[in-house]
Parts: structure tokens; sequence; C-alpha cells
């Protein structure tokens, strides 16, 4: 308890140093999982951060550190930025959300907020996308486009976030095509281009001639590119340098207004710890443009059920739905509950294969 | 469940076990000359980086590989300098050159990013590629293959059969011997580290330019540090790295082809197969009581007057 009340005397003594000069930035402090020039993930993440500065010119700061590893060393990055002055620091991957608890618990006076993660307290804010309405749109593409009937799936760690978007994708495939089957492979990774293009690779030489991917790196684009008639679609980025194909739409994930709207609450001095969980609607996630790759009749449905989520007209979870042992999940007509959504660890009826652990 | 293709299987195997083998082979002349050089993952993104700059700028994979094969190792130089005649410590100028290596393909491999490569063909080897399975298997790759299996053999056969060789593994085994008999300590271990640089460099750039191909920031994803881990596995025999690059770089492919193929397998053991056997290696080495590694690994030398 000493311990922690010296550590956090530090951290307020530091902060009010910062604060004694009137016109001194906010600090806004970034955690990359990735480099910044990924292509994906890291690389929206950065651009919401130089949004950010474009914004609020020489009221704000920020600083980043790029490939930092989930687990313990995160924890020293954070703290190391904690300690350097940030005011707000944005912790950007799933597996920093132990570590970004810890280090707020000694940094009582700095604003936490991690993406993707459901763990919260009077520091620690959480925030996230809905990127399986993305999931839902490409499912249909991926179902009606399909030749093979196979679709093949990069997967990353089976953490809910990833399973959601395998099934919102697997459902709304299946509604375009009772024949479709995926095959998802678990690569274990965010970032490595070299297994990323591997796993491509392996799918594609299985039969799947579309592939989804969740991983942050370019890598599958450009095998689904060299093996031919296979698309893909943009992750996280638009990835639109392997468009018109094999990069017929992507997921756009856009950071920059909660980041301006959270600098600005902690410039106000009003900044509060909440959960924010916002999809095509309010514009976090984006539908990439659909390429000339796909015929006009698949593009118009495609579109309209964007339009009905965003509206809120439509959820890619509703019933009826089962489980993949059959039990009933959503009777017909009910959606499903974030609750469960943020916590899925399982599959829908029809997709073959466990989910790891 | 459907069966995989076993020629398509091998061929990814190949393929994704090139690049660390390149690295590894060339690490361990490094280590058998008594150097330490953890700057492997830079060298490698470096050769990725400037292989991939010049084969898109002439439009030559092969020059390409060239290129990056001269950086890399004109970067190893760096550490050469540092290490051997100014003494700094090696693990930490490896490190170092981990880092500079990172920060400076980032940099120049900006403009780069979503371009596309020029091909490396595939090396016709005539009626060999024709033969059935094996043809398929073994005998349609590009030239940069069969050259990473090529240097396996010329490297045993060097450390082996000729005098360099055997002057090589004096100056890693005893140093302050190989002086003391005339032998010039520095300049035999700056010919291995540049070797071993452009080695890396092959190994980038056969990453950047056949295995992924494009050019992303970081792109060797600790390719790196598994080559360094390779030599330690394979106890510094040429041999033994040709087993252990196709090993790590097989049970990956496994894997994902396992994974893909709708099997059942437990992914994160298998990840994790090569770094459990490398420990079981080196367990069983000091069990033995045989130091397999050079006696002067890492050992600065300086020789007085």
């Amino acid at each position: 308890m000493l311990r922690r009340t010296l550590l956090a005397t530090a951290a307020l003594a530091l902060a009010a140093g910062g604060a004694l000069a009137q016109d001194d930035p906010v600090k806004a402090g970034f955690i990359y999982v990735g480099p910044i020039g990924d292509g994906g993930w890291t690389y929206e993440h950065d651009q919401a951060r130089l949004a950010l500065e474009e914004h609020f010119g020489d009221q704000v700061e920020t600083v980043y550190q790029e490939s930092v590893p989930e687990g313990a060393d995160a924890v020293r990055a954070i703290t190391q930025m904690a300690l350097s002055g940030a005011d707000i620091i944005f912790t950007t991957s799933f597996g920093y959300m132990d570590p970004t608890m810890e280090v707020a618990a000694k940094f009582p006076d700095v604003k936490f907020e991690h993406a993707t993660g459901y763990k919260r307290s009077d520091n620690v804010g959480t925030y996230s996308a809905r990127f399986y309405e993305g999931r839902a749109v490409q499912g249909l593409i991926a179902g009606r486009m399909t030749e093979t009937n196979k679709v093949g799936y990069i997967a990353s760690f089976p953490i809910p976030e990833v399973i959601r978007g395998i099934n919102s994708a697997y459902i709304h495939a299946k509604k375009e095509n009772p024949d479709v089957e995926f095959s998802v492979v678990w690569a274990y990774t965010w970032f490595d281009p070299a297994k990323e293009a591997d796993a491509a690779r392996a799918l594609i030489e299985n039969g799947a001639d579309v592939i989804l991917q969740h991983t942050d790196s370019t890598a599958p684009q450009a095998a689904a590119q060299e093996a031919g008639n296979v698309i893909t679609f943009g992750q996280a980025s638009d990835m639109a340098e392997y468009a018109p194909s094999p990069r017929v739409s992507s997921i756009i994930d856009n950071w920059a207004p909660y980041y301006i709207d959270r600098v600005q609450a902690v410039i106000d001095g009003t900044w509060e710890s909440d959960d924010t969980w916002d999809g095509i609607g309010p514009g976090m996630v984006g539908i990439g443009e659909i390429s000339s790759a796909v015929p006009e009749d698949v593009k118009a449905d495609a579109l309209a059920l964007k339009d009905s989520i965003a509206s809120g007209e439509y959820h890619p979870f509703t019933g009826p739905l089962n489980r993949q042992d059959g039990s009933v999940w959503l009777e017909e007509g009910e959606v499903a509950d974030d609750e469960t959504l943020l916590g899925m660890d399982f599959y829908v009826e029809g997709l073959t294969g466990e989910i790891p652990n | 469940m459907e069966s995989i293709n076993p020629v398509l299987l091998i061929a990814s195997v190949m393929l994704s076990a090139t690049p660390l083998l390149l690295a590894a082979i060339g690490e361990m002349v490094v280590e058998r000359a008594g150097v330490l050089n953890l700057g492997v993952e830079g060298m490698m993104i470096t050769g990725a980086v400037v292989g991939f700059a010049v084969a898109v700028s002439t439009g030559s994979a092969a020059t390409g590989f060239a290129a990056a094969a001269l950086a890399a190792a004109a970067l190893s130089l760096t550490f050469g300098v540092l290490t051997q005649i100014f003494l700094s410590n090696q693990v930490a100028t490896g490190l170092g050159l981990t880092l500079v290596g990172l920060g400076l393909s980032a940099l120049i491999g900006k403009p780069y990013e979503g371009m596309k490569s020029p091909v490396l063909p595939r090396l016709d080897l005539g009626p060999l590629s024709d033969l059935p399975v094996v043809g398929r298997m073994l005998f349609t790759h590009d030239a940069v293959v069969y050259l990473s299996l090529l240097l396996v053999a010329a490297v045993w056969a060097f450390l082996r059969y000729t005098r360099a060789g055997l002057v090589l593994r004096a100056v890693g085994e005893n140093h302050e011997a190989a002086h003391a008999l005339g032998y010039k300590v520095v300049r035999i271990r700056l010919l291995a580290i540049f070797f071993g640089g452009a080695c890396a460099g092959l190994g980038g750039a056969y990453l950047s330019l056949v295995r992924v191909p494009q050019w992303t920031e970081g792109m060797t994803a600790g390719a790196g540090w598994i080559a360094l881990a390779i030599v330690v596995f394979a106890s510094w025999r040429p041999w033994r790295v040709l087993v252990g690059a196709y090993l790590f770089g097989g049970v990956t492919v496994l894997q994902l082809n396992l994974q893909a193929a709708g099997a059942q397998v437990p992914v994160a053991l298998l990840s994790a197969s090569p770094y459990l056997v490398t420990i079981a290696v080196l367990v069983l080495i000091s069990a033995r009581g045989a130091h397999a590694a050079p006696a002067s690994l890492g050992r600065p030398f300086h020789a007085t007057q």
C-alpha cells in the first residue's frame, strides 16, 4: 500500500509539474501492437492520432510506441509513457487489458482508454467498434461470389471479438448460399506477414476462393493476388492498393472522431470512464468501396444490408439462431444482447471445427 | 476433413524454410568464428527492404537479391568494426544493429508500401520438373531455394575439408592460440561477419520478394530470432541447421495446412514445439557435458603487441 502511495505521489508530482504552466498541451499517448506501417489495424490508429494533432494543433502533443508485445512487456511500455507525463493513454490491443489495469492502478491521475477489452475502473475506459456489422456485409458478398463454396478465414486469437466476426460472416454467407463452408485457420498472431501469407496459401490450396482475414497486414492480399481467382477484403484499413481485385471491399476502422472526443473531454476536465461500442451507424466502422469485381446485384444487396444495419433496422445477430451444438441461442426475431456478444465463446450452428482452448 | 496434398505441402515448407535457412547458415559461420551477432533480425529486414526497393526499381528480382545481400553485409560490417576493432560489447552492439535495421528499413520502405514486386522465375530444370510427384515437389522452385541448399553443402565442405575452414574454426575455438600461430583473427572474423550479413540479407529479400511477396514495415516479425535459435538447435553444425530450418518452417506450414483442411490440432502447442525442441536439445547438450558452442563465442579479442 505504501509503495502504491509513493508511486501515486510521484505520478501526481509529475502531473502537477506539467499542469503548472498554463498553456501546457495535453499529452496523449498511444501503445500500438504492430508497426504504424502495417497497412491495417495499427495504421488506422495512427491515422487517428494524426487527425488528433491536426484537430487540436498546439493544444495537444502526442507520443506513441509501436510493436509493443502483449503481456508483461506492455506494463513497462505503458508505465514509461505514464511517467513521461502523458495525460491520457490509448492502449490499442486486446492483450493490453490486464497490463493497462495494472498500470492504471498506479497512476490514478492519468486517464486510460483500452481498445476492445471489457475491464474498466475509475480511470480506465474501454472502446471498441462493432466490426461484426461489417463482417455481415463481407459474409453476404462472400456467400454470393464463392464458386468453390469454400471460404477461408484467417483468425488471430480465439477471443470474443474474433469469434463474433467469424459467426457474423458465416451467418450472412449461409443465408445467401446454403452450401457454403468456412475453414478457419488460427494464426495466433496479429502481425506476421510471412505467416499470414502462409495461412492464406494453405487455405487457397485447400480450395478456398474467398479469404477473410482478422490479422493486420496486407500479406494475405498479396498471396491471393499471386494465386489469382481469389477475392479478399481489406481488414481494419481499406487496403485499396489491392483493389479492384483481389480486394473487393473492406472494413475500415475510423477512430478519429472518438479520439478527438475523448481528448476534448480531458481538456475540459469532463473525462469519465465509460464504455463505447459503436458500429456502422455512428461511423466508427466504415465499409470500403465495393469494387467493380463484384456483380451489380450483389453490390446492391450488400449496400442495402449495410444501410439496414446502420439505421438500426436490422441486427446481424437476429434469431432464429442455434449454437454449434444445436441448442437454441436466439428464438425467432430475438436479438442478441451486448453482454452475450462481448463474451462470445461459441460458434453458431453450421460452422465446423472447434475454437481452440 | 479432406486430405492434404503432400506435394503442395512440401513445396510450401521449402518456401517458408528458405529465409530461415539462409539467415541461420550465415549466422552459424559467424558464430563458428567466435562472434555472436544478435543483429540477424536487423540485417534480414534491411535485406528485405533493399531487395524489394531495388527489384521494383530495376524490374529484376535477381538484382534485388544481390543488392539485399550487399546492403545487409555492409550493415553487418558496422557491427564488425565496432565489435572487432573498437571492442564494443557484442550482445549490446548486436541488439543495436537490430534496432537500427528496423528503423532504417521503415524509413527506406515508406514509398514502397503497397507495391508489387517483379516475380522471381522458377528455375527450369528440364526433365526433372516433369517427373511425377517428385518433380512438382522438389524441382519447381526458384533459384534461391537451391542456392540455400547449395550454401549449406558449401559451408559444410568449407569447414570440414579446407584449410581456411580449419583456420576459421580455430579462431572461434581459441583466438589467442590462432593469433599466436600468426592468423589474422580480426580480419577472419570480419570476413565471417560480412558473409553472415550477406546471407541474412538474402533471407530477408526472400521474404519480401517471394514468400509474402510485398514490403510491409516490420515484416520479418522475429524471423531473425528464430534463425538464432536454429543455430543453437543445430549445435553449430551445417546439416543440422538445414534440419532445424525445415523443422521450424515446416511445423508452421504443417499446422496451418492441417487447420485449413479441418483437422483438430493443438495449435498453440504446435506453434511452440520448435522452441520446446530447442530447449530439449540444449538440455541434452549440457547433460552430455559436451560443449558444442565454439569456445571463444562472444569473447572480445585484443591482440597485445
